[in-house]
């Protein structure tokens, strides 16, 4: 994924004369295109995320269309401030793209992790927050991403990630695409964690379960048409993502559906507990710790099904 | 500079003064002594060295003064409509219920306010953002930064430090209003602020002394500070706290 981001940028970089890169010293090599082709275009802010943050507001400004680039937790939880006061008070459009995001990186432990990072940013008035679940679905976004007005927040994966879609789909913030069809349940997904739901309808379906998987990139604005259909439409609506089930994905359909009482569908939130892991493992052995596994979430949603 | 122009020059200021004073006695905002500190250094930017015009305040080339310790946004206030950025009428309901003018600035509140200020720490990153823009775009406008010494406290600013001088943003200065008191206390006994000078020339910029309400010496200075080739510019402006106030012993 971080490869894609690092070609959608000089792709876009070629496209828009306003768009810059910042990083906080990591991605060596992986700008090295950009740096060659727009020397004054890429800039390694060094290990200071706070002041890169303030910087872009300051080129945003002055008319640039900055992206700033780092892993997750020190983009998001140590720029907090600069992310509410410098980019969103001010409305400014920069996109902040955190990588390894969620338990992308497991093993290198709770300083890495991010499973609290969208919960808290979606409560800063005018960040669009999204989470792209592949290669695909972050270049439609990354582009998209040029026709806000404000700032914008992506959660991405690392390296390596199934790519669900066989081209860059017409996809723009607050949509959600449909992958599968099913009439039983409904999965909704944010993020990389994609092909683990589509395994998990899989495997419902030998279950006699029609399970439609929804990936559902945006966090705010939420796709909130596609909630009133499904809503509507099935008897249970799972909510999934490598995040907290406190304010993420679920945490946000669960405040929506509170807003909407006539709907009766049953909502389940599979995400991770209210709690850091300790467990020393890579980020598959996480899931599974967490039930984020197609047999985890087949259960879940097959117990609910019965009681509903 | 001739001494008819300072003595011009230390009119204004004493006008700006009284302006300021009333401003904050009838509405009882906060942190006059702090306002009357910086109000040399915001005279002699605007009245010397800044290229704007009020007409065009958000022309892309004009210079920015991000005024960063956003307590102090009275005095701003005060000059930027003595210089025609707004009308004067203004001030007279500065932090009033449903006015323009906040105790400390919003987004976009007066043309001329480039930066909701008022949390420490922050005009100085993106005052290198404008600079390095104005790199990358070549434009020769430059960047002007009036942070308090308390917040010098603030991490942020050495970061930005940092970033400024590896980038080599001549048209970056920074005015520290060094008034030696912070919110609770002096600001060498809370952090060890001092030797302040030495501290930004050991972080790779340009960094001078001068007395913060000897007018000429500050518009010698900042003057000097456009000159500057390949570093940004601190000048450390000694001042006090209150100045012009006795209460303040100014």
């Amino acid at each position: 994924m971080r490869n894609a981001f690092a070609d959608e940028i000089l792709a876009l970089a070629r496209q828009d004369p306003r768009v810059v890169l910042l990083s906080a010293d990591i991605g060596n090599r992986l700008f090295d295109k950009l740096k060659a082709e727009f020397p004054n275009r890429f800039f390694n802010c060094g290990v200071a995320e706070a002041n890169m943050i303030g910087v872009a507001a300051g080129m945003a400004q002055s008319g640039l269309r900055p992206f700033c680039y780092t892993i997750t937790p020190f983009i998001t939880y140590r720029c907090m401030e600069q992310i509410r006061v410098d980019l969103c008070y001010h409305h400014l459009p920069v996109t902040v793209v955190g990588t390894g995001s969620g338990l992308s990186y497991a093993s290198l432990g709770g300083t890495h992790h991010s499973c609290e990072e969208m919960g808290m940013l979606r409560l800063l008035p005018g960040l669009t927050v999204g989470g792209p679940a592949d290669a695909p679905e972050l270049r439609a976004l990354l582009r998209d991403s040029l026709n806000q007005n404000g700032p914008v927040y992506l959660r991405i994966g690392k390296k390596g990630e199934p790519e669900m879609h066989s081209a860059v789909p017409a996809l723009k913030f607050g949509q959600s695409i449909t992958l599968r069809e099913g009439k039983d349940a409904c999965i909704l997904s944010i993020g990389t964690v994609l092909p683990v739901a589509m395994a998990a309808a899989e495997k419902l379906a030998g279950q006699g379960i029609s399970t439609r998987v929804v990936s559902f990139p945006t966090l705010k604005p939420l796709d909130e048409k596609c909630l009133q259909e499904v809503f509507s439409s099935f008897k249970v609506v799972a909510t999934l993502e490598e995040h907290s089930i406190l304010g993420g994905l679920g945490g946000s359909v669960a405040e929506w559906k509170a807003d909407h009482p006539e709907l009766n569908a049953r909502l389940v939130r599979l995400g991770t507990p209210d709690e850091f892991l300790h467990l020393t493992c890579e980020q598959e052995e996480a899931r599974e710790h967490y039930g984020l596994t197609a047999e985890g979430i087949a259960d879940r949603i097959e117990t609910l099904l019965r009681l509903a | 500079m001739a001494e008819t122009d300072i003595a011009e020059l230390l009119k204004i200021a004493a006008r700006m003064r009284g302006k300021v004073i009333e401003m904050v006695a009838a509405s009882g905002a906060a942190h006059l002594a702090s306002a009357m500190s910086c109000l040399d250094i915001v005279v002699a930017a605007y009245w010397r060295i800044l290229n704007l015009d009020a007409a065009k305040a958000a022309d892309p080339l004009r210079d920015r003064f991000i005024l960063s310790k956003g307590h102090a946004a009275s005095a701003l206030y005060a000059v930027l409509a003595e210089r025609g950025f707004f009308s004067k009428d203004w001030l007279d309901t500065f932090a009033t219920h449903g006015a323009p003018l906040a105790e400390q600035p919003a987004p976009g509140c007066a043309p001329g306010v480039e930066l909701a200020t008022g949390s420490l720490g922050h005009g100085l990153p993106v005052g290198a953002g404008h600079a390095l823009a104005a790199q990358i775009q070549k434009h020769d406008y430059q960047v002007l930064v009036c942070m308090s010494d308390g917040e010098c406290n603030e991490g942020t600013v050495w970061e930005a430090a940092m970033f400024a001088a590896a980038r080599k943003l001549q048209n970056l200065t920074v005015v520290v209003d060094y008034n030696k008191w912070q919110a609770t206390g002096r600001s060498n006994e809370i952090m060890q602020l001092s030797p302040l000078r030495e501290k930004w020339a050991a972080f790779g910029w340009k960094a001078v002394e001068v007395d913060g309400h000897d007018i000429a010496a500050l518009v010698d200075a900042l003057d000097r500070s456009r000159q500057e080739a390949g570093k940004p510019t601190a000048i450390i402006a000694h001042t006090v706290k209150g100045k012009g106030v006795s209460l303040h012993g100014g």
